[in-house]
């Protein structure tokens, strides 16, 4: 029994290790899909490119450019789609693809496996919110803050705003029973809530109720966030409470991101369909 | 992951020099020991019962086959043995250890090869290969896998392009690549080409002859012939026969059935329990040569029909 000895001798490498080890595979089948990269990645980026082509002026009442407007709500809409929608149907996909069997079947540890997705989308995230700013800052008119205090509220913003995205997605995932109707489940609630946000229409556009109910859900914080780091103090009169609301921004993110992690703990099946 | 490759050479001593290097007192305990050892096993799915009062005994080092008709509970036994599922009943020991309850230390100590896989990735063998070896403290060299398995030419593509026979080989290889105690096989070689099913069965000889337990679940009589020391025949959730290929059921004291071709009344067939005192017989009948002459021990396919006819309704 030689494996055995040489088994009880040997360590077990450590959670973390495993998660980071995970994340680098993660990013490597990222890659190589070029589906993902082009629609999920690069997704934004045109939208951006639309947008910012069709609206060349400046917003009614304002010296905001509907250039940079757009440019704000729409990285905002990147994190959603790389951290909720890329989370979620690929944890969907792993269960039919049994690959969340096979990893139960592996000394790994259940954490390992989230450590993998959510880092994996950290890295996407900072990469896709870089691009967006640069080609923003260069093409349509973006203002890169220049005081640390808007460079603040840029990191924690998207610091909170995609943790609370990928969690959701794991949550979201978790409960998905079928990979294949998981887009659909998935991509159509979010293009409807891009335009309750704020993202494809301004919100100085869109009806009261729209927005009432937009509130409720985190890309509406997320797109005003991101905001408050790149327009004109002065635009924060035109948003629907006429502040920023960073306050209350925080509040609704880290509800969003509780109740995503207790929905998770709860419900993911890590046995997939095979209980019958 | 390739700094855990310096720890693989732990574990290279052949189960026979193990022994000869000297043994600890667990390692003469766990030698002791069987590796599964299962007492009144029961699970039901809401109104079915899957496994009904299952025994079973896997020695430490054996090749054991479980064999029975579709439905008959084995693959819910295997998965239950692998930690996959909770039993309702029943005493259940996996290397010791209760699989509901057990570690990664353990889980570190047992291979998996699943009925169905359909893991889909964009990675090559050898990255694939090498990510989960990452996941062991004393894993098999990757190169040394991709040999066993046969996939050296295939080392370097992507498993979406690999076919399916490729595909299975790569589940082993991904179930040994941790240098399992305990091997569990899942109908292994369902849809391969017998070609692919013979250099399969050669690389269970491998594993079996480099000290690995295997717990094999198959629909295929031969395959259980060729590679399994025991077999245990399941149906309706309960192991109905037990032996070896050559005696399970009573293969060895039944019936022989004897045929030839008599030249007047044709085709004859003859079953007895004397078939040598009938064929000296016949060869006197018909001076010397029996025209045609077959003799026929009952095959294992004969007998797990006999065993399984009653479980034909489930």
């Amino acid at each position: 029994m030689s494996s055995g000895t040489a088994q009880r001798q040997g360590k077990l490498p450590s959670m973390l290790d495993l998660g980071i080890s995970r994340i680098g595979m993660e990013l490597t089948i990222y890659r190589r899909v070029p589906e993902q990269v082009v629609f999920g990645f690069a997704y934004p980026l045109i939208m951006l490119a639309i947008f910012g082509s069709v609206f060349p002026g400046t917003i009614p009442h304002t010296d905001v450019r509907y250039q940079q407007y757009y440019a704000a709500s729409l990285t905002a809409t990147g994190m959603m789609t790389v951290g909720f929608q890329s989370v979620a149907i690929g944890i969907a996909l792993d269960r039919d693809n049994n690959i969340i069997k096979r990893l139960r079947g592996m000394p790994m540890p259940p954490m390992a496996y989230f450590v993998g997705k959510i880092g994996s989308v950290l890295v996407q995230g900072v990469a896709q919110t870089a691009l967006m700013i640069a080609v923003a800052a260069l093409f349509f008119h973006l203002h890169v803050p220049s005081d640390p205090w808007h460079w603040f509220t840029l990191v924690w913003v998207f610091l909170l705003g995609l943790a609370t995205c990928a969690v959701l997605g794991v949550a979201v995932g978790g409960v998905l029973r079928n990979g294949r109707s998981a887009s659909a489940v998935v991509v159509t609630p979010l293009i409807v809530l891009q335009f309750i946000s704020g993202v494809f229409f301004p919100v100085t556009q869109l009806p009261r109720f729209l927005l009432d109910i937009g509130a409720v859900f985190p890309l509406k914080w997320l797109c005003q966030g991101i905001r408050s780091a790149f327009l004109p103090d002065d635009f924060k009169t035109l948003e629907p409470a006429g502040s920023w609301e960073h306050p209350m921004t925080l509040i609704v993110l880290a509800a969003w991101l509780i109740g995503a992690l207790a929905l998770s703990v709860r419900t993911f099946g890590w046995r997939g369909q095979d209980e019958h | 992951m390739p700094a855990r490759q310096d720890r693989v050479n732990h574990g290279r001593l052949s189960p026979r020099s193990a022994k000869l290097v000297g043994v600890t007192d667990i390692d003469s305990a766990r030698a002791a020991e069987p590796a599964i050892l299962v007492r009144g096993l029961a699970k039901r799915y809401q109104d079915v019962t899957a496994v009904d009062g299952l025994d079973l005994e896997v020695r430490t080092g054996e090749t054991f086959a479980l064999l029975g008709p579709n439905g008959a509970g084995k693959t819910t036994t295997t998965e239950i043995l692998e930690g996959y599922r909770p039993a309702d009943a029943g005493e259940i020991r996996v290397l010791g250890e209760d699989p509901a309850t057990a570690d990664r230390r353990w889980r570190a100590r047992i291979g998996i090869v699943m009925q169905e896989s359909r893991d889909i990735y964009e990675l090559t063998v050898d990255e694939l290969l090498r990510h989960f070896a990452g996941y062991f403290p004393a894993p098999r060299p990757v190169d040394e896998v991709i040999e066993l398995v046969g996939l050296g030419e295939k080392r370097g593509s992507r498993m979406t392009r690999l076919s399916g026979g490729q595909r299975r080989r790569m589940d082993v290889a991904l179930a040994i690549i941790g240098r399992p105690e305990l091997l569990f096989l899942d109908e292994p070689t369902t849809g391969f080409d017998p070609s692919a099913r013979r250099q399969f069965w050669e690389l269970i000889h491998q594993l079996k002859a480099a000290g690995t337990t295997i717990l094999l679940t198959t629909h295929y009589l031969e395959e259980a012939e060729r590679l399994a020391d025991r077999v245990a025949v399941v149906a309706k959730g309960r192991v109905v026969a037990l032996g070896t290929p050559a005696e399970l059921g009573g293969r060895d004291r039944a019936l022989v059935r004897v045929g030839w071709t008599d030249p007047d009344e044709g085709e004859r067939t003859e079953t007895t329990a004397a078939p040598t005192k009938l064929v000296v017989e016949l060869a006197a009948r018909y001076g010397g040569e029996v025209p045609g002459l077959r003799v026929q021990p009952p095959t294992l396919e004969d007998i797990y029909l006999e065993l399984t006819r009653e479980g034909d309704g489930a």
